[in-house]
């Protein structure tokens, strides 16, 4: 209803019975007129309720305040909650009262607002004191006032508190408020908070079942939360199926979706059959018969043995001293016996019916979307992979050098970009200043390892991986006794945070497209380095023969050098990169350094499609199996590995495999 | 010209003489024997030391002999520790639950019992149940043969994939990396059934046994040593002779030992898998003297270690692996352990816990560019096998293989 309305009609009544009628005393408020436009003999009426404040008998009173219809009314309420109303103990008249600084009590009249009084102390008065259930009930009733407030914002909480705790008796307010909606974003929502409020609580069975498909294929989670209570199932069992009851479906003991002991267990607890007797039960019922160091002639020495208990406790039962247990012959009867099912908890087959239907559909569509969430996941795994992977790609792939510091290469990149922010405060700029400057570092320390260490061992590649895991331990260490074992946080700027929500189930976070983003500049650059670069060209000749090479006028050690340095210092702005979603610690290389490997043999060696293709394939690998066992991130990571070694059986040479000169062999 | 094994190996002889002293000086100097001049955990030290020598012989045995560096040889390690550990856990745990039923009014069933001990084990991963795996725990010889069945199963598995698909070099080295991550993270997992990252524990105690640790420490260090002697013999006798040229022939150049119509998968499935069995017995005696195993152990480090070990050992030479073994473990025992002075440098004081590994790992460094040989290469200094000038022509294209001059020798 639109309050201006009741207003107006307030106001005309309120002048008419002016005219009309001598000005009645202040406590008398006996006049229908005034009735209509005071709330004090309405409350009065119910004064008994209030004084008496419990939740169960409430609700009449707080429906008398809100049926009335009067402006006030919502302010009341809400001084009720904020436990600002008043009672007088001798004449049940209601006021607002606020205490001031000085301790003296306002009094307000709950129609009019204004001051009434003032007094010293309470003497006389109470204070209503609603307890946290009943301002939940005043809240709902507040809620039929703030759908139709001016204000959006209340409008919108109002939303919001019947998302939370709908009920029935919001239909009808939610309904009438839909149509002098103005805001579009609001009567949306509106119409889906009546959808959902619809399906669960509205009389009528066609609107429900109207409702309820028109939801079909929904992926708001609140639609599945609306509909799962309606097909929720419960089992019994009986001897009979019992008539007009909504059954689910019945089922046959022994089953797999009942299991004989289930079934047993159910019939126990509907007390339907004896219960049977634990082996824990057994084990205190024959303690409880002791006598002479033997139970019902059975010796204490011999009851370790199974068989010996049960003669026992048969020879007990014999006795009478014990009630019998139920033998298999007798589970099977009772079982037979009984029939076993399970009944909606909703009433009316066709609702539960529709629901079914549309919950199935939704199963598809959630499936749907899972499928292109896990693709997402999967390849920002598989870009984080192919970053991590492409300076070995170079180092690995083209110069056939194990470099095991790999790693740690990232990890300085990680902790460059580290250091950067502790000077630089900016985020953005750090980050951009990070990334050349990482690359720099990297790049000469790779420079100055492939000089110092790798050089000398070309002819030897296992010597190699020995001597450069050397030199990853010692910059482990090193990073450890420089920055703490803690791990230190790389910042990511403000606009890279939050993430890309397509739906409730679909979405994926601005640094992991940053870092996909990221992988496939450094794949144009790579390709356009080999490809078109004087280097690339000298590097391809002096993998594939530097002797005849280095005829050609290519000097090898140079090339060497450089082509070393360029994959470590790439190394060291994947650092940044991974540094931005992962903490960054000294063994951060340590985590990507076997997957990397493996990324590069299973891609094939020397190729950088081939490195692509390997990353992309175990990073949805990699979710795949997550998928399969979810919460089991171990297990996945495990069988990935179990896979790759049996992959490589197949194509030992990866994916894409060099042919002919390339191959180096 | 037949000659006898030893007189063609001195250096067998004269190494079980060195570890029969060894053996023999230690034991007087024990608690048990009441000399108290070295503490019962150092035996325990000096016994865990031992066992990591004889995963070095296997360790130089497939790598010094056979050319394979396998980064996984402490998965087998781990395996075998993990084998006997659970029947000591099994074994130990049913001791005490036997002696909190005993009290019980009726005597248990044995399935009670069995519960009790799966709730003890299982309790702290949140099960009470026994997986299918720990079907043998309660029988020593039965896990005892699983020491070296699992082991043994897992590498002539994994040996049989690989070489047949000849994955060699460093191809072959990353994937028994990866066979040992995947290992460990299995092992991380509750559900594997070895109680994921808890690992299994108190494997000090033997069940049953009442002498006190200062004895048990020693049993265990005449079992490694004993352990060790066989092993080392068993190796030294491996490589000698015929089979044992064929498998050097195969580290040098593996296409011209097949061109001569040798069966190489096969020689380097034996020995990979003799050496996987060798690792599991010597992680079966190791890690009753630790206490604990848990899945760190058969992390992939820990068998880049054993490759660090052996280079600095010296390749190629068993005794070499042995040096290695024992220099580094100990001196790493000694540096992590605080008992090296820190070095002040007035504004930074260099304290070796923080800086043994930096230490370490360039000292590895320096070993591989200027000392290929490792420390065992000074035996060659004192026995006068001066390394031969090698500027011939060399036998195979690697340039690690055997050169012409050599060969003449």
């Amino acid at each position: 209803m639109p309050k201006r309305l009741i207003q107006v009609v307030a106001t005309l009544l309120i002048a008419c019975a002016a005219f009309v009628l001598p000005v009645p005393s202040a406590l008398a408020q006996t006049d229908s007129a005034e009735d209509a436009a005071s709330l004090q003999p309405i409350l009065q009426e119910q004064a008994e309720l209030f004084l008496d404040s419990s939740r169960r008998t409430i609700q009449p009173a707080i429906d008398a305040v809100a049926a009335s219809g009067l402006p006030q009314a919502p302010d009341f309420l809400v001084a009720w909650a904020e436990r600002e109303i008043w009672v007088n103990e001798a004449d049940l008249t209601f006021y607002r009262v606020t205490r001031d600084d000085d301790r003296i009590y306002h009094l307000f009249d709950v129609d009019t607002g204004a001051e009434v009084m003032t007094l010293e102390d309470d003497d006389g008065y109470e204070d209503l004191r609603p307890n946290s259930g009943i301002r939940g009930l005043i809240g709902a009733a507040l809620v039929r006032f703030q759908l139709e407030d001016p204000d959006p914002a209340i409008r919108a909480e109002a939303l919001d508190s019947i998302d939370r705790n709908g009920e029935a008796s919001h239909l009808g307010p939610l309904r009438a408020s839909i149509d002098s909606e103005t805001d579009q974003g609001l009567r949306a929502r509106k119409e889906q908070l009546l959808t959902l409020l619809t399906i669960g609580y509205a009389d009528d069975k066609v609107d429900r079942i109207a409702a309820i498909e028109s939801v079909a294929g929904n992926l708001d989670v609140a639609v599945r939360a609306a509909l799962n209570p309606l097909v929720a199932t419960t089992r019994s069992a009986a001897t009979d199926l019992p008539e007009g009851r909504n059954i689910a479906r019945e089922l046959r003991p022994g089953s797999e979706a009942l299991p004989r002991t289930e079934a047993y267990q159910l019939l126990v607890d509907e007390g339907l059959a004896p219960p049977l007797v634990s082996s824990d039960d057994l084990r205190s019922t024959l303690a409880d018969h002791i006598e002479d160091g033997a139970v019902a002639g059975v010796p204490l020495s011999e009851l370790s043995n199974p068989a010996a208990r049960d003669r026992a406790f048969d020879a007990l039962v014999a006795e009478g001293l014990v009630e019998p247990a139920a033998t298999e012959a007798d589970i099977d009867s009772s079982l037979a016996d009984h029939v076993f099912y399970e009944t909606y908890a909703e009433a009316d087959a066709e609702v539960t019916g529709a629901a079914n239907a549309a919950l199935a559909s939704i199963s598809r569509m959630v499936a749907l979307n899972q499928v292109l969430d896990l693709a997402l996941d999967a390849l920002s795994l598989g870009s984080i992979y192919f970053l991590a992977a492409i300076g070995l790609a170079i180092t690995f792939g083209v110069m056939g050098v194990i470099n095991m510091a790999h790693g740690e290469f990232i990890m300085m990149g990680a902790y460059t970009g580290y250091v950067l922010q502790q000077v630089i405060p900016d985020y953005t700029v750090s980050i951009l200043v990070a990334i050349p400057t990482a690359f720099a570092v990297t790049f000469a320390a790779g420079v100055a390892m492939e000089r110092l260490v790798i050089r000398w061992l070309y002819s030897r590649p296992l010597e190699t991986l020995l001597a450069t895991f050397g030199v990853s331990i010692a910059l482990q260490q090193l990073a450890k006794n420089i920055f703490g074992t803690q791990a230190r946080p790389l910042t990511s700027p403000d606009w890279l945070n939050g993430s890309w929500v397509m739906n409730d189930i679909v979405g994926i976070s601005y640094i992991r497209i940053a870092i996909f983003v990221l992988a496939l500049i450094f794949l144009a650059l790579f390709l356009f380095m080999m490809k078109k670069t004087r280097l690339g060209l000298e590097t391809r000749a002096v993998t594939q023969n530097p002797k005849m090479a280095a005829s050609m006028g290519i000097n090898p050690d140079r090339v060497n050098m450089l082509t070393f340095g360029l994959g470590s210092g790439i190394a060291g702005i994947a650092g940044v990169a991974i540094g931005l979603y992962a903490q960054v610690t000294s063994e951060i290389g340590q985590q990507y350094i076997v997957q990397s490997f493996m990324t590069v043999v299973v891609g094939g060696v020397g190729n950088i499609w081939g490195t692509l293709l390997g990353a992309t394939m175990i990073g949805f690998l990699q979710k795949g199996i997550e998928w399969v066992y979810p919460s089991n991130t171990l297990a996945a990571q495990t069988y990935m590995i179990v896979f790759i070694i049996i992959f490589i059986q197949f194509r030992p040479r990866g994916i894409i495999a060099l042919k002919g000169r390339a191959a180096g062999d | 010209m037949r000659q006898s094994f030893i007189a063609r190996n001195p250096s067998v002889l004269i190494f079980l003489a060195c570890l029969a002293v060894f053996t023999l000086a230690v034991t007087l100097m024990s608690h048990a024997l009441g000399a108290e001049m070295i503490s019962t955990s150092f035996i325990k030290t000096l016994g865990r030391t031992l066992c990591l020598c004889l995963v070095a012989i296997a360790m130089d045995l497939v790598w010094g002999y056979c050319g394979i560096l396998s980064l996984g040889h402490f998965a087998f390690f781990g395996l075998g520790g993990y084998m006997i550990g659970m029947w000591l856990m099994y074994a130990r745990t049913e001791i005490i639950v036997a002696e909190s039923l005993a009290n019980a009014a009726i005597p248990p069933t044995p399935d009670e019992v069995r519960d009790a001990i799966g709730s003890q084990i299982f309790g702290v991963v949140g099960s009470s149940d026994f997986p299918a795996i720990w079907a043998f725990a309660h029988s020593l010889p039965l896990q005892l043969a699983l020491v070296v069945l699992v082991p043994g199963l897992l590498a002539l598995v994994f040996g049989w994939l690989a070489f047949r698909s000849r994955v060699t070099g460093v191809y072959l080295s990353i994937l028994t990396q990866a066979m040992t991550l995947a290992l460990s993270l299995y092992l991380f997992q509750n559900e594997s059934g070895l109680r994921g990252n808890n690992g299994l524990s108190g494997l000090q105690n033997l069940p049953g046994v009442e002498a006190g640790q200062d004895w048990i420490s020693l049993w265990f260090l005449w079992a490694s040593a004993l352990a060790l002697g066989l092993g080392y013999v068993l190796c030294a006798w491996v490589v000698s002779g015929k089979f044992g040229s064929v498998v050097r022939g195969i580290r040098d150049d593996e296409a011209r030992v097949r061109f001569l119509g040798y069966s190489v998968e096969g020689y380097k499935l034996f020995i990979f898998t003799f050496t996987a069995i060798i690792a599991a017995v010597a992680g079966a005696l190791y890690y009753p003297q630790a206490g604990i195993i848990n899945p760190g152990e058969v992390a992939p480090i820990a068998s880049i270690y054993l490759a660090v070990w052996v280079a600095i050992g010296g390749r190629g030479r068993l005794y070499g692996a042995v040096i290695g073994a024992a220099v580094v473990s100990l001196v790493s025992t000694w540096f992590t352990g605080g008992m090296v002075p820190s070095i002040p440098l007035g504004v930074y004081t260099v304290d070796w816990v923080d800086w043994w590994l930096v230490l370490l790992g360039l000292s590895f460094v320096l070993v591989t560019l200027f000392a290929p040989k490792g420390i065992g290469g000074l035996v060659d200094l004192v026995s006068a096998r001066v390394a031969p000038d090698r500027h011939g022509a060399d036998y195979g294209p690697d340039k690690g293989a055997l050169r012409e001059e050599e060969g003449r020798k």
